[in-house]
C-alpha cells in the first residue's frame, strides 16, 4: 500500500530540497508511483540474444506479468519502458534515439545484456560502446545474456527506484525533470 | 482500380522482422511487387574481431552468431579449426557433441514454431514451444553454466563429462518432449487458419532454390535432400540410423513440417547416442591456445539454420589469420524477394517467419 | 601434367578436365587437409564456372571468400584474393578456386552464374573494396552507404578509424 513507510519513500535527506515537500503531494507521490511502477508497459527492443532471454523472460515459466509488464508494445508511443536487449551498433544508434524520442513521458530506459551496457565483448569499428551514448539509462543490467532471474532482478531494482521518484514535481512544476 | 505503386518500410524495429532486419516493400494495393531487405543493423564486426583474438578465445565468440542455436555454432568452427590442425577427437567426445548439438536443434525449432505462430496470430504456441524449451535450457545449464550462450562444444572435444544426473535430465526430456509437441502439432496441423495462412504461400521451385544457394530445412522443403550430416558426415553422424525429411510443395506449411519431422528425428538421434555412449576420453589433450602451421580450410555442418561453415586461414600464430562465416541466413534471406512476389502483403511476415533467419548470422 | 592430385577421383576427373580444356587459365592446383584449391586467371573465371556447374556437377557456391595478403608480405604478390568455394549436390565433394587480384582491379561478378553470389560480392565490396564487373547492384551491405573505408582491410584499425566514434 502506499502509505507504507520504508526509509527509502520517508521523503527525507532523498530529496533536494531537503523533505520540505508538501505532505499531501508526497501521499501523491507514493500512489502515482505505485501505479506506475506496478503498470510498465515495456517497448521491447529487442536487437540481438538478449531479445531472447527477454522473451524467455515473458514466457510462462519466468512470467514477467506478475510484475505488470506483460503488455509488450510494438509502438513507442504506447509504452513507457524501452528495454534495449542486444548489441546497438553505429548505425542502428539514430533509430534508437528515434524511438527514444517518439516515447511519451514519464519514460524509463533499461541497458540489458553488456552489449547496451558498454559493448560488450565487441570492441570494433561498428558497435556502439554502451547505448548511453545515445539515450539516458536508468538501470544498466549486466550479463551476456543476464539471465531471466537478472532481468527480472534489474525490473524490480528500477521498481524501486520508481517508487522513491516523485511524480507530482513533474506534474505541477513544468520545468522539473524527472527527479529520482 | 488504377496501379498504384506505393514503398513501404517495415522495420529495422518491428515486431514480426526477428531481429533488426529493414524490409523495403513495394506494393501495389496488397500485391507486393518486390521487396529489399537493408541488412546491417546488428553488424558487430566479428570477423575483424577474430584476427586478434586466439583460437580459444574465439569459440565463445561464436556463440552470438546464431544466437537461437549457439551450440551448432561452436560446434562448425571447432571441427573447422580441428580440420585445420588434423586433429582427432575421442569417440566419446564426438557422442557427446552429436547429443548437445541434436538437442540444441531441438530448442532451436521450438523457438522457431513459437516464433512462426506467434508472427502468423497463433499467441499460445509461442507460450507452449518456450516452455518445452526451457528444459532443454535447464539441460545446457547444468552441463555448461549457459542457457543461451551456451559454449558447449570446444576445441578437442567437450569441456564436461555427461554425468547420471544430466543423463537422467536428457531422458526425462526425451520422454516428455514428444507428447508436448504432438500438443502444438494438435494446435496447428489441421488447423483452418493456419492453413489457410500457409499452404499455397511463398512456393519457390526446386531449380530456384538450388540457383539462390538455399539450404536447410527451407530446401528440404522442395523436394531436395540435403543434408550435410548424411552427405558429408563429420562427428561420427554416420553411426546413427536417421531420416532426413522432405516434402515437395515448397511453401510455408511444408516447412514447418519438415522442421517438425526434424524433431522427431532430433529425439531418435540423441536416443541413440545415450544408449550407445563409448567409454573413454571426451577432451583431446591439446594446449591451451594452440598454434597452428600456416595452412587454409573451409568446413560445413548442417545447422538447424542450413549450411553453416567456416574459412579459417592459419598464419602459424596462435591467432588466425582470416575466418570467414558462410552464414546459411544470409543466402537463404536472398530467396525472399522471389518467394514473396506476387503473394499479398500480409503474407510476407508468414514467409520472412518460414525462412528460420536470424539476424546475428546474417550481420555478423 | 596429368598426374594423380588427390585421393578422391572425382576431384581428379574434374582437374584433368579443367587441365585440358582450360589449361591457359590455371596457374596450379594443391591439395591439402584433403581440399582442392586450384588457383586461376580472371579471364578464365567465368568460363571455368560455368563449366564446373553445367559439365561437372558443382551445382552450388558455398561461399566467395575474400583475402587481404597485406601482412603476409610475398613479394610481388597481389594485394587481394577471391575464394570461390564450391559444392557438387549431389557428388558430395568441394573444390576451391583461387583468383589473385589487385587493389583497383575490376573482377567480373559471377552472378550470371550463380545468383547467390548477389549478397556475398557486395559484401567483399564493402569489407575490401574489390569492385565487380557486371553485377547488378554493386553497393555497401553492412555499413551505411555513405561510410567511407573498408573494414576488413588489414591496415584499417579494429576500432575504427576515429579511434572508436
Amino acid at each position: 500500500m502506499p502509505g507504507k513507510r520504508t526509509p527509502s519513500n520517508s521523503g527525507e535527506g532523498l530529496t533536494s530540497d531537503g523533505g520540505r515537500h508538501p505532505f499531501l503531494l508526497t501521499k501523491l507521490d507514493h500512489l502515482i508511483a505505485w501505479s506506475q511502477k506496478n503498470s510498465l508497459w515495456p517497448f521491447g527492443s529487442g536487437l540481438a540474444c538478449c531479445a531472447i532471454e527477454m522473451i524467455a523472460t515473458a514466457a510462462a515459466r519466468f512470467d514477467i506479468s506478475r510484475f505488470g509488464m506483460e503488455l509488450f508494445r510494438a509502438s513507442p508511443r504506447q509504452a513507457d519502458l524501452f528495454i534495449v536487449a542486444g548489441t546497438v551498433t553505429n548505425k542502428m544508434a539514430p533509430v534508437i534515439r528515434r524511438l527514444w524520442e517518439q516515447m511519451a513521458d514519464p519514460k524509463w530506459v533499461v541497458a540489458m545484456g553488456n552489449c547496451a551496457v558498454s559493448g560488450g565483448p565487441f570492441p570494433t569499428y561498428s558497435v556502439l560502446q554502451g547505448v548511453d551514448n545515445v539515450i539516458p539509462v536508468d538501470v544498466y543490467i549486466a550479463g551476456c545474456p543476464p539471465t531471466p532471474q537478472g532481468l527480472l532482478h534489474g525490473l524490480l531494482t528500477l521498481q524501486e527506484k520508481i517508487a522513491r521518484s516523485h511524480p507530482t514535481k513533474a506534474i505541477f512544476n513544468a520545468d522539473a525533470r524527472r527527479i529520482d | 482500380m488504377a496501379f498504384k505503386e506505393i514503398e513501404l518500410n517495415m522495420g529495422p524495429q518491428h515486431p514480426s522482422t526477428h531481429g533488426v532486419l529493414r524490409l523495403k516493400l513495394r506494393v501495389d494495393n496488397e500485391v507486393v511487387l518486390g521487396i529489399e531487405p537493408v541488412i546491417g543493423y546488428l553488424h558487430r564486426g566479428m570477423e575483424k574481431l577474430w584476427e586478434n583474438l586466439t583460437y580459444t578465445q574465439i569459440v565463445p565468440l561464436t556463440d552470438r552468431l546464431d544466437y537461437l542455436a549457439a551450440v551448432s555454432n561452436n560446434f562448425a568452427f571447432v571441427l573447422a579449426v580441428e580440420k585445420l590442425m588434423g586433429l582427432e577427437i575421442p569417440q566419446r567426445g564426438q557422442y557427446i557433441r552429436v547429443i548437445l548439438a541434436e538437442l540444441q536443434r531441438l530448442a532451436s525449432h521450438l523457438a522457431w514454431v513459437g516464433f512462426m505462430a506467434n508472427d502468423v496470430g497463433a499467441m499460445s504456441v509461442l507460450l507452449y514451444s518456450f516452455e518445452i524449451r526451457e528444459d532443454i535450457l535447464d539441460i545446457f545449464e547444468s552441463y555448461a553454466g549457459g542457457r543461451l550462450t551456451v559454449h558447449g562444444i570446444r576445441l578437442g572435444g567437450v569441456p564436461f563429462d555427461l554425468d547420471g544426473e544430466i543423463i537422467a535430465m536428457i531422458r526425462k526430456a526425451l520422454a516428455d518432449i514428444p507428447r508436448k509437441v504432438r500438443d502444438i502439432e494438435g494446435l496447428l496441423n489441421e488447423n483452418r487458419i493456419w492453413k489457410h495462412r500457409t499452404e499455397g504461400v511463398g512456393i519457390i521451385s526446386a531449380e530456384q532454390a538450388l540457383e539462390l544457394g538455399l539450404t536447410g530445412p527451407a530446401l528440404r522443403a522442395s523436394g531436395i535432400p540435403w543434408d550435410m550430416r548424411k552427405d558429408v558426415p563429420y562427428s561420427s553422424y554416420q553411426d546413427f540410423v536417421f531420416d532426413v525429411p522432405v516434402q515437395s510443395g515448397s511453401d510455408v506449411d511444408d516447412r514447418y513440417l519438415v522442421r517438425m519431422e526434424e524433431i522427431r528425428q532430433s529425439i531418435r538421434i540423441v536416443t541413440q547416442a545415450l544408449d550407445r555412449l563409448p567409454p573413454g576420453e571426451f577432451l583431446a589433450k591439446i594446449p591451451r591456445s594452440p598454434k597452428i602451421p600456416p595452412g587454409e580450410v573451409f568446413h560445413s555442418i548442417e545447422a538447424p539454420k542450413g549450411e553453416l561453415g567456416f574459412y579459417i586461414k592459419s598464419n602459424g600464430t596462435d591467432k588466425p589469420e582470416r575466418v570467414k562465416m558462410k552464414s546459411p541466413s544470409f543466402i537463404n534471406l536472398q530467396s525472399l524477394e522471389l518467394m514473396c512476389k506476387g503473394n499479398l502483403f500480409s503474407d510476407v511476415v508468414g514467409i520472412l517467419g518460414s525462412l528460420d533467419i536470424v539476424l546475428g548470422e546474417i550481420d555478423k | 601434367m596429368l598426374e594423380e592430385l588427390t585421393d578422391v577421383p572425382v576431384l581428379n576427373k574434374a582437374y584433368q578436365s579443367l587441365e585440358e580444356i582450360f589449361g591457359d587459365f590455371l596457374l596450379g592446383a594443391t591439395f591439402e587437409k584433403k581440399e582442392l584449391s586450384v588457383r586461376i586467371k580472371k579471364d578464365g573465371l567465368l568460363s571455368i564456372l560455368r563449366y564446373l556447374k553445367s559439365t561437372v556437377g558443382f551445382n552450388a557456391l558455398s561461399d566467395i571468400i575474400g583475402l587481404d595478403n597485406l601482412r603476409l608480405g610475398a613479394e610481388g604478390a597481389k594485394r587481394f584474393s577471391l575464394l570461390y568455394q564450391l559444392y557438387a549436390f549431389p557428388g558430395f565433394v568441394r573444390i576451391r578456386l583461387v583468383l589473385d587480384v589487385d587493389e583497383n582491379e575490376p573482377v567480373p561478378s559471377v552472378v550470371p552464374v550463380f545468383r547467390s553470389a548477389n549478397w556475398a560480392e557486395r559484401e567483399i565490396y564493402d569489407m575490401f573494396g574489390i569492385r565487380f564487373a557486371g553485377h547488378p547492384d554493386l553497393r555497401r551491405i553492412y555499413m551505411p552507404e555513405e561510410y567511407e573505408g573498408h573494414p576488413l582491410r588489414k591496415d584499417f584499425p579494429l576500432e575504427g578509424p576515429n579511434d572508436g566514434v
